[in-house]
């Protein structure tokens, strides 16, 4: 398949008072057009300033893509002028953030606020503008959408107003949609209606999609791969079914454990003990092993080499190493 | 919307009654009266002054012939100056003092709202600092000081524009320039802190989202949000600016009407100090109701009359 878009050894470090802090320390990953990559992980473990950084959009200074690259169609987007980039946002590459209460402004209508997007990317008429916006509304579940145009974000409920963003993201047809925990905010029904509305919207138009959320539920109904990111890497990453039922990094195992599950008691809930490590000074070895059971010496000290299982799922992590598992087979 | 402004202008027409009352009951409380000086009034003089003017009758009869003269807006001869009535006085020093007045408003509102916009994009840079330096000088420097040095340096030493009175647009310089710098800085400061606010929220983010140019997203998105404080204390400051204010008007000998609020206090005369307070009231009545109209313009969720909640 296809790449759009490929990350490669990105770095994004913010300036703080108290020293830099590495949020994202290395991440490379592909997306390959219409599929739907999950990036998971624990707050504060970089899945957003990643996302952000894609679209050049951490506030700057104190954020800084230290060092890798953003390859869309060949293009380095962290080379380019912010003219250029500019162009990319919203046409090319679009974006959806966490809260819809909060994403839209209260102040205009919705209807131009989809309107000047369209009319910033594509040299058309205000009508054939006002025509696509009621086209995507349509798309999107807005019922009535040509009097819903003159409303004012404060006159729809939550899940309309996701919608309506969701909307304003794909008016331009962009190859890429990037969603920051779009149904976080929402309530459990809502969540699924827009979780079918991303998967209708991608058979409908191609899009690939990035999804990045903390939620293993939501991860499981839309995603084609996952990536697992800690403390500013990807640990482990592969097709949906692989991460779900042969997890290999002990932090995936733990996300996975602690999740409630209908089949299983309660009690069987198992949390990960400790807390993620400091990004200020992050350790050399492997970032997870002041939490991890299975941790050894090497792992305080070096950095797991990555560890390829099959075509698409790798991890980062000693235990997968291959002279670990070809020890472990001689002494069985 | 009708019904709402018919209801506000009742809201404001009891204001007023209780604005008018308080003064009316406040005034007649300072001691002395306007016929007490050192003038040498024999003492039928003094009461037959004091009859015409109705001065020799109980409070509340005086306070129900003033009512009367309120609704009728005619507040009667001056006691000092007998010459003239009080709708003279403020018909001659109002339209000066308004003239200067808006001129003022102006050039605070654009000035201090461009100062403020530019302090908040480059927020914690030295063009930030720099024009809170100028705000915090603004609020700090009395206006009075402000004029002097500016006579002293602009109008003597340099020669370049007239010291004072109020004849062409170049007379106009100097007194709007020492009135505006306070409102100013005051305004620039509540534009900074609020564009700050706003430029973090998440629709900002969502236009940079989109592609929009920084001149769309600060004019089209954030200005309007972050420009409801400013509107707030717009409307008192447009009252007290447009009415004049005694003291640069007395520095730059401009026949405005500040002076009067000041001068019919310290003579006790009643009706200017009245016809003053009540014009002064109504004016501050009828911003404050714009006020919160523009409110309801500036963002769709202040509803100003019910309708149905959708």
């Amino acid at each position: 398949m296809e790449k759009v878009l490929e990350v490669k050894d990105l770095h994004v470090t913010f300036t703080t008072y108290g020293g830099e802090v590495q949020a994202v320390r290395g991440v490379t990953f592909d997306l390959l057009k219409g599929e739907t990559l999950a990036i998971v992980g624990e707050s504060g473990c970089g899945k957003s300033v990643t996302s952000q950084s894609i679209m050049r959009l951490i506030p700057s200074p104190p954020g800084r893509i230290a060092d890798g690259a953003v390859l869309f169609k060949g293009k380095d987007l962290t080379k380019l002028k912010e003219s250029e980039m500019r162009d990319i946002r919203g046409a090319d590459i679009s974006m959806i953030f966490q809260d819809p209460m909060t994403a839209l402004n209260p102040t205009i209508t919705i209807g131009e606020q989809i309107i000047e997007g369209i009319m910033q990317h594509e040299n058309i008429s205000r009508q054939d503008a006002r025509k696509k916006a009621l086209e995507m509304l349509n798309l999107v579940g807005i019922p009535n959408p040509s009097e819903r145009l003159k409303h004012y974000p404060h006159q729809f409920s939550g899940g309309m107003r996701q919608r309506i963003v969701i909307a304003m993201a794909l008016v331009c047809e962009p190859e890429v949609l990037i969603a920051d925990e779009p149904t976080t905010a929402l309530d459990v029904t809502i969540q699924a209606q827009i979780l079918d509305l991303f998967k209708d919207i991608q058979k409908k138009t191609g899009v690939s999609i990035i999804i990045i959320t903390h939620d293993l539920g939501v991860v499981a109904q839309v995603a084609d791969r996952i990536a697992v990111m800690y403390a500013g890497k990807i640990v482990e990453a592969g097709e949906r079914r692989e991460i779900f039922y042969n997890p290999q990094h002990p932090y995936t195992k733990g996300l996975l454990n602690s999740v409630p599950r209908l089949d299983l008691d309660g009690a069987d809930l198992v949390p990960i003990g400790g807390s993620p490590p400091d990004l200020f000074a992050p350790p050399a070895g492997c970032p997870f092993a002041a939490r991890c059971g299975f941790a050894m010496e090497v792992c305080d000290r070096v950095y797991p080499y990555k560890t390829h299982l099959s075509r698409d799922h790798h991890v980062d992590c000693w235990l997968q190493d291959e002279r670990a598992q070809k020890m472990l087979a001689a002494v069985k | 919307m009708t019904g709402y402004i018919i209801k506000r202008l009742i809201a404001m027409a009891v204001t007023l009654w209780f604005i008018i009352t308080l003064t009316f009951f406040l005034m007649h409380s300072i001691p002395g009266s306007p016929f007490n000086e050192e003038r040498n009034t024999s003492e039928a003089v003094q009461r037959n002054l004091e009859k015409f003017y109705h001065l020799d009758e109980p409070l509340y009869v005086q306070y129900g012939m003033y009512l009367k003269s309120v609704v009728t807006f005619d507040f009667g001869p001056s006691i000092k100056k007998s010459s003239q009535t009080v709708n003279e006085m403020l018909g001659r020093g109002f339209p000066v003092s308004f003239e200067l007045g808006i001129v003022t408003l102006i050039v605070a509102v654009f000035s201090g709202i461009a100062l403020g916009i530019i302090a908040a994009l480059r927020h914690n840079g030295f063009i930030d600092y720099l024009a809170m330096t100028i705000a915090v000088l603004g609020i700090s420097v009395p206006n009075f000081v402000l004029a002097t040095l500016l006579i002293q340096q602009l109008a003597v030493n340099l020669a370049i524009l007239p010291v004072a009175t109020w004849s062409s647009p170049k007379h106009m310089i100097l007194p709007t320039l020492a009135l505006a710098t306070g409102p100013m800085a005051i305004i620039a400061r509540l534009t900074r802190s609020s564009m700050l606010e706003v430029l973090t929220q998440d629709y900002i983010k969502t236009a940079k989202a989109k592609g929009l140019s920084p001149v769309k997203i600060v004019f089209k998105h954030a200005l309007r949000n972050a420009l409801l404080p400013v509107v707030t204390v717009l409307g008192s400051l447009a009252a007290s600016i447009l009415t004049g204010t005694f003291v640069i008007e007395k520095i730059f000998a401009i026949p405005g009407m500040g002076k009067y609020f000041v001068e019919s206090i310290n003579t006790r005369d009643y009706p200017v100090i009245m016809g003053t307070t009540v014009f002064y009231s109504s004016i501050l009545i009828i911003m404050l109701f714009l006020v919160d109209i523009a409110y309801g313009i500036l963002d769709p969720r202040i509803k100003l009359h019910k309708k149905e909640a959708s």
